[in-house]
C-alpha cells in the first residue's frame, strides 16, 4: 500500500472513531437522574467537554498507531535512522495556540455555567444542614416553617422553590453531596458554608457524606423528598404539631448505603 | 562484637535504637513530671513516648549505620577521612545494604526499596479491591479499610513515585552530564537511609495502637487530629520521607549547575537532566510546605497548640491550603522526570532528533512556575471563598497547554522516524495513550460546575490512577527496562518484557476505565460499603486489578532471573548518543577514566557525522573525531 492511501485510510479511520466515540458518548447513561436545575446545566457542560476532547484523544491514538504501522522498523534497517527534523516553529506555533484557545472557550463556558447554577434567585428558602458523625440534621427556619423552627432528620423539599442550604458540622469536616443534584460543598467546623439548588423533579434522592469522617463515613447516608409544595406544607405543618420546637419525633433517616 | 558494635552497621544501629526508646521514656518522663502530671500512671502515658520515639529512634538509627559519621569525626575534631571514593562500588549484595557513596550504588538502593514498596503498595490496593469486589462488609472492617487505603496511598506516592525517580536520576544524572559522582555524596547517601526508615514507620503503623492512620493521604483536619496515635506515624514519617526529597533535589540542582562535562551548555543537556532540573526546583520549594503541615498536626495532637481548631481560633481550611500547596506541585514531581524518560526513550528508538528541543525544555519550566499556581482547584468544594475558584480553574485550564505541547513533540518526533517497537518503546507509547486521557479528564476536572458534582467521587480515583499508573508508572517501566543493561551489565527478556507490557496495558485500562463511569453515577471514594447497583461493576474492576497485580509478577521474574543470568549487555545496546552508554555496561566505578567533552546537542540521530560527546582527547586528524570511543550516528 502507498504512504498516501495509507495516510488516506488512517484519517477516515479517525474521523471514524471520532463519530462512534462522540455517539457512544450520547449512548452511554452517564449520570443519576436529573433532580434540579442545575443538573441539566452540568450534564450540558460534561458533553460539551466530551465532545471537545474525543478528537483529541483520537488525534494522539491515531498518530501513534499510524506511526507504529508505517514507520516501524523493518528487517534490513537496524543502522537506519531517520531524517534529522529538529522542528518547525510554525508547528509549534500552532499546537500552542490551538489547545490554548480551546482551553479557553472551555473553561469560559463552565464559567457562564458556574454563573447560572449559583446566580441568586427572586425568591428563596433556606435550609440548616448539620453534619455529625456520622448522622445528618436539617433545621428549617420560622421563616420556612411561619412557626417555629423545625428540626428533621429527613430532608423535604418543595419541587420548584430555590434552597439555599447552610452546611454546619458539630464535628469533623463532611462533604454534603446529593448526586442527583449534581452539587456537593464540604461542611466545615467553624464555619458556614452554603449553595443553591431548585429541584425540578419529584422523587427521593441519596444524600451522601462524601468527604471521609471516620469509621461511620459510609454509612453517613439520609434520603432528600422532593414534593408538590402543597405537600411540603403539609409536611411542615405535620412536623410543627408533631415535634414542637426541635421535632424530636423525627426519625434520624440516616440508613443504609442507599448512594 | 565490640568492634561490631562500634563500627557504623546494623548492629550499632539495634544499640542506638534501645538508647532511642530509653531516652524517649526518660525525656517524657521528665517533662510530664516537671509539667505536673503526678501521677505514675501518667508518668508513662504510651502515646507521649511513642510520639517522641518515633523521632528519636529513627534519627538513632541514621546514626547507627553511619550517616552522620564524617559530620560527627569532623565537629569533634577527629581525623576525617577524606571522600577519596575508595568505597564506591558495590562488591557483594550486602554492600547494598551499607552506607554507600557511590550515586550509582545508591541508584540501585533507591530502586530496589522503591519497586519494594510498590509491590507492598500494589498488594495493599489488592487487599482494597478484594474487600470492594461486593457490596457489605466483607474481609476488613472499615477502620481497616480506612487504614488500607492511607497506607497504599502514602507508600505509592512518598515511597514510590517520588523516589523511584530520583533513583534514576541518581544513576543516570552524573553519566549523563559526564560527572564521575553527585556533588555531595554523603548527603546522597543520607538521602537514601531515610527512606526505609519513613517506609517502616508507615508500615509499622498497622501495629500501632488504634490500628493504621486512617484518615487518608491528606490527612484532613480535625479528623487527623483526633486519630488515634497511628497518625503520628504519618506525621512523622512525611518529615522523613520529605527531607530525603529535599536533600536528594539539593544535590541534583548542584549537581546539574556544577558538574556538567566541558562543553555540556544548559541547551545541550538530554531532556532527561532537565526535568530532574525542573523536578528538583519544584521539590526544594514545594516540599517544606507538607512538612509544616504535619509539624502543626503534630503540634495540634501532641501538645493542643489548636493551629486547625476552630474553637481555640484555628483555621481547618487552613491545613488544606498549606498541605495542596506541596501536594498539587507533588504531582509534577512524580509526572516531570517520567517526561525526561519518555524523551529519550522516543528520541532514540525512533531514531531522530527530539521535536522542538528547546520548546520541551521550556515547557518543564512553565510548568514548574504554573504549578505553584492551581493548588486550590483541589478545593472547589471545600467552602473556601468562592471568588478563589475562578482564578484557580484559569490557570489549571492554561496548565495543559505546555504538557500538550510535550505531547505533541513526541508524536512529532515519531513521525517518519525507523521505530523499534521493543519493550521501552512500547511503554513510552503507552504511556502516551494513558496519560492524555488522564490529562483530558484533568482538563474537565478545572471546569468548576463539572467539578462539583464528581469532587472526591470514584471519577477522581480514575483520573489520579490514569496520570499516575498509566502516566508515571509506565515511564518507570520504560525506564527500568531502556536502563537496565547499563545497570546491571545484562540484557532482559525482550519476549517477557512484551508481555509485561500488554498485560498492564490492557489490565490498567479495564480497571481505571469503569471507575470514571461509577464515579459519575455518584460512588463516592474511601468507602469500604456501597450501594448495590454499583455491585456488578466493582466486582469487574476487582477481578481485572487481580489480573493487573499479576502482570506484575511477569516484571519481577524478568528482572530478577535477567539480573542474576541474562545475557551479557554490550556497552551501547540502543546506539545512543548520550554520554552513558559511551562507557561500559556496568559503567566503571569512577564513570569516566577522562572528562568527555560535549561538541553537540544529544538527539543529533539522522545527521551524518554527528558527535555528543567524545571520551578520548579528539585524534587531530580525520576531521570529527574517528576514534574508537566515538559513537556516531549513522546516516541513511
Amino acid at each position: 500500500m502507498s504512504r498516501q492511501r495509507s495516510l488516506t485510510l488512517t484519517i477516515i479511520a479517525a474521523v471514524l472513531a471520532t463519530g462512534i466515540g462522540i455517539a457512544l458518548s450520547y449512548a452511554i447513561h452517564w449520570f443519576p437522574v436529573q433532580a434540579s436545575t442545575q443538573a441539566h446545566n452540568s450534564d450540558r457542560l460534561y458533553h460539551v467537554l466530551v465532545i471537545a476532547t474525543i478528537p483529541i484523544f483520537v488525534l494522539v491514538v491515531t498518530v501513534i498507531l499510524y506511526c507504529a504501522w508505517q514507520f516501524r522498523m523493518r528487517p534490513g534497517e537496524e543502522l537506519k535512522d531517520g531524517p534529522p527534523i529538529h522542528g518547525n516553529t510554525q508547528l509549534e506555533v500552532f499546537w500552542t495556540a490551538i489547545p490554548a484557545a480551546l482551553l479557553l472557550a472551555m473553561v469560559s463556558y463552565s464559567f457562564v455555567v458556574l454563573h447560572e447554577n449559583e446566580k441568586r434567585p427572586a425568591r428563596e428558602i433556606s435550609v440548616g444542614v448539620t453534619g455529625q458523625q456520622f448522622i445528618w440534621r436539617f433545621q428549617y427556619p420560622p421563616s420556612v416553617t411561619g412557626g417555629a423552627p423545625v428540626e428533621s432528620g429527613e430532608l423535604y423539599l418543595p419541587e420548584g422553590v430555590s434552597v439555599n442550604f447552610g452546611l454546619h458540622s458539630k464535628d469533623v469536616i463532611h462533604a454534603f453531596w446529593i448526586p442527583a443534584f449534581r452539587l456537593q460543598e464540604d461542611v466545615v467546623p467553624g464555619i458556614t458554608t452554603n449553595y443553591r439548588a431548585t429541584p425540578d423533579r419529584l422523587g427521593s434522592y441519596p444524600i451522601v457524606c462524601n468527604l471521609l469522617c471516620g469509621l461511620g463515613h459510609s454509612l453517613m447516608r439520609a434520603t432528600v423528598h422532593v414534593v408538590p409544595p402543597a405537600q411540603f406544607q403539609a409536611w411542615i405543618k405535620s412536623q410543627l404539631s408533631a415535634g414542637g420546637p426541635g421535632g424530636a419525633a423525627t426519625s434520624t433517616g440516616a440508613g443504609g448505603a442507599t448512594g | 562484637m565490640a568492634a561490631k558494635v562500634r563500627a557504623p552497621g546494623f548492629y550499632r544501629a539495634g544499640v542506638l535504637m534501645v538508647g532511642g526508646v530509653v531516652f524517649a521514656t526518660l525525656l517524657t518522663w521528665l517533662v510530664r513530671m516537671l509539667t505536673g502530671h503526678t501521677t505514675f500512671h501518667h508518668y508513662l502515658s504510651a502515646d507521649a513516648i511513642l510520639t517522641v520515639a518515633l523521632l528519636a529512634v529513627p534519627l538513632m538509627f541514621l546514626v547507627g549505620i553511619g550517616g552522620f559519621d564524617y559530620w560527627f569525626y569532623w565537629a569533634s575534631g577527629r581525623p576525617t577521612r577524606p571522600e577519596d571514593h575508595s568505597g564506591h562500588g558495590a562488591h557483594t549484595w550486602k554492600d547494598y545494604f551499607r552506607i554507600n557513596t557511590d550515586h550509582k550504588v545508591i541508584g540501585i538502593q533507591y530502586l530496589v526499596n522503591s519497586f519494594f514498596f510498590l509491590l507492598v503498595g500494589g498488594l495493599i490496593g489488592m487487599l482494597m479491591r478484594a474487600e470492594l469486589a461486593q457490596p457489605g462488609a466483607r474481609f476488613v472492617d472499615p477502620n481497616t479499610y480506612n487504614g488500607l487505603f492511607s497506607v497504599h496511598a502514602t507508600l505509592l506516592i512518598f515511597l514510590f513515585m517520588v523516589p523511584v525517580f530520583a533513583g534514576f536520576g541518581n544513576f543516570v544524572i552524573p553519566l549523563m552530564i559526564g560527572a564521575p559522582d553527585m556533588a555531595f555524596p554523603r548527603l546522597n547517601a543520607l538521602s537514601f537511609w531515610l527512606l526505609p526508615v519513613a517506609g517502616f514507620m508507615m508500615l509499622g503503623s498497622f501495629f500501632a495502637p488504634g490500628g493504621a492512620f486512617a484518615d487518608g493521604w491528606t490527612a484532613y483536619t480535625p479528623l487527623s487530629i483526633n486519630a488515634p496515635i497511628g497518625q503520628t506515624f504519618f506525621s512523622v514519617g512525611v518529615q522523613f520521607a520529605g527531607a530525603s526529597s529535599i536533600m536528594t533535589a539539593l544535590n541534583f540542582l548542584v549537581t546539574i549547575i556544577t558538574m556538567r562535562a566541558p562543553g555540556m551548555s544548559f541547551f545541550r543537556m538530554p531532556l532527561l537532566v532537565w526535568a530532574n532540573f525542573a523536578t528538583s526546583l519544584l521539590v526544594v520549594i514545594a516540599t517544606p510546605f507538607i512538612a509544616a503541615s504535619q509539624f502543626f498536626v503534630l503540634l495540634d495532637r501532641a501538645l493542643g497548640f489548636g493551629f486547625f481548631n476552630a474553637a481555640k481560633g484555628g483555621d481547618v481550611l487552613m491545613y488544606q491550603h498549606v498541605f495542596w500547596f506541596y501536594s498539587h506541585p507533588a504531582v509534577y514531581i512524580m509526572i516531570l522526570p517520567g517526561f525526561g524518560i519518555v524523551s529519550e526513550i522516543i528520541a532514540v528508538k525512533s531514531r531522530k532528533p527530539i521535536f522542538g528541543y528547546r520548546m520541551m525544555a521550556f515547557s518543564l519550566l512553565a510548568i514548574v512556575g504554573l504549578g505553584f499556581t492551581v493548588w486550590a482547584h483541589h478545593m472547589f468544594t471545600s467552602g473556601m471563598a468562592s471568588w478563589i475558584r475562578i482564578p484557580m480553574a484559569i490557570t489549571t485550564a492554561i496548565i495543559a497547554v505546555p504538557t500538550g505541547i510535550k505531547v505533541f513533540s513526541w508524536l512529532a518526533t515519531l513521525w517518519r522516524g525507523v521505530l523499534r517497537l521493543d519493550t521501552p518503546m512500547l511503554f513510552a507509547l503507552g504511556f502516551l495513550t494513558t496519560f492524555t486521557l488522564g490529562g483530558i479528564s484533568g482538563v474537565m476536572l478545572a471546569m468548576i460546575p463539572f467539578d462539583i458534582h464528581v469532587s472526591a467521587t470514584y471519577f477522581i480515583v480514575a483520573h489520579i490512577h490514569y496520570v499516575l499508573f498509566g502516566g508515571s508508572l509506565m515511564t518507570i517501566f520504560a525506564a527500568v527496562y531502556y536502563w537496565f543493561p547499563k545497570m546491571t551489565g545484562r540484557m532482559y527478556d525482550e519476549r517477557l518484557g512484551k508481555w509485561h507490557f500488554w498485560t498492564t496495558f490492557v489490565f490498567l485500562n479495564l480497571t481505571f476505565a469503569p471507575m470514571h463511569v461509577i464515579g459519575l453515577q455518584g460512588m463516592p471514594r474511601r468507602v469500604a460499603d456501597y450501594a448495590a447497583k454499583f455491585a456488578d461493576v466493582n466486582l469487574f474492576i476487582s477481578i481485572a486489578s487481580f489480573a493487573l497485580g499479576l502482570s506484575m509478577l511477569i516484571f519481577v521474574y524478568n528482572i530478577v532471573t535477567s539480573w542474576r543470568g541474562g545475557p551479557k549487555a554490550v556497552a551501547n545496546p540502543w546506539r545512543g548518543l548520550t554520554l552513558e552508554w559511551q562507557v561500559s555496561s556496568p559503567p566503571p566505578i569512577f564513570n569516566f577514566d577522562r572528562v568527555p567533552t560535549v561538541v553537540g546537542g544529544p538527539y543529533e540521530y539522522g545527521v551524518p557525522g554527528a558527535v555528543h560527546g567524545i571520551l578520548a582527547p579528539a585524534p587531530a586528524a580525520a576531521g570529527a573525531g574517528v576514534g574508537p570511543n566515538v559513537v556516531r550516528s549513522s546516516s541513511q
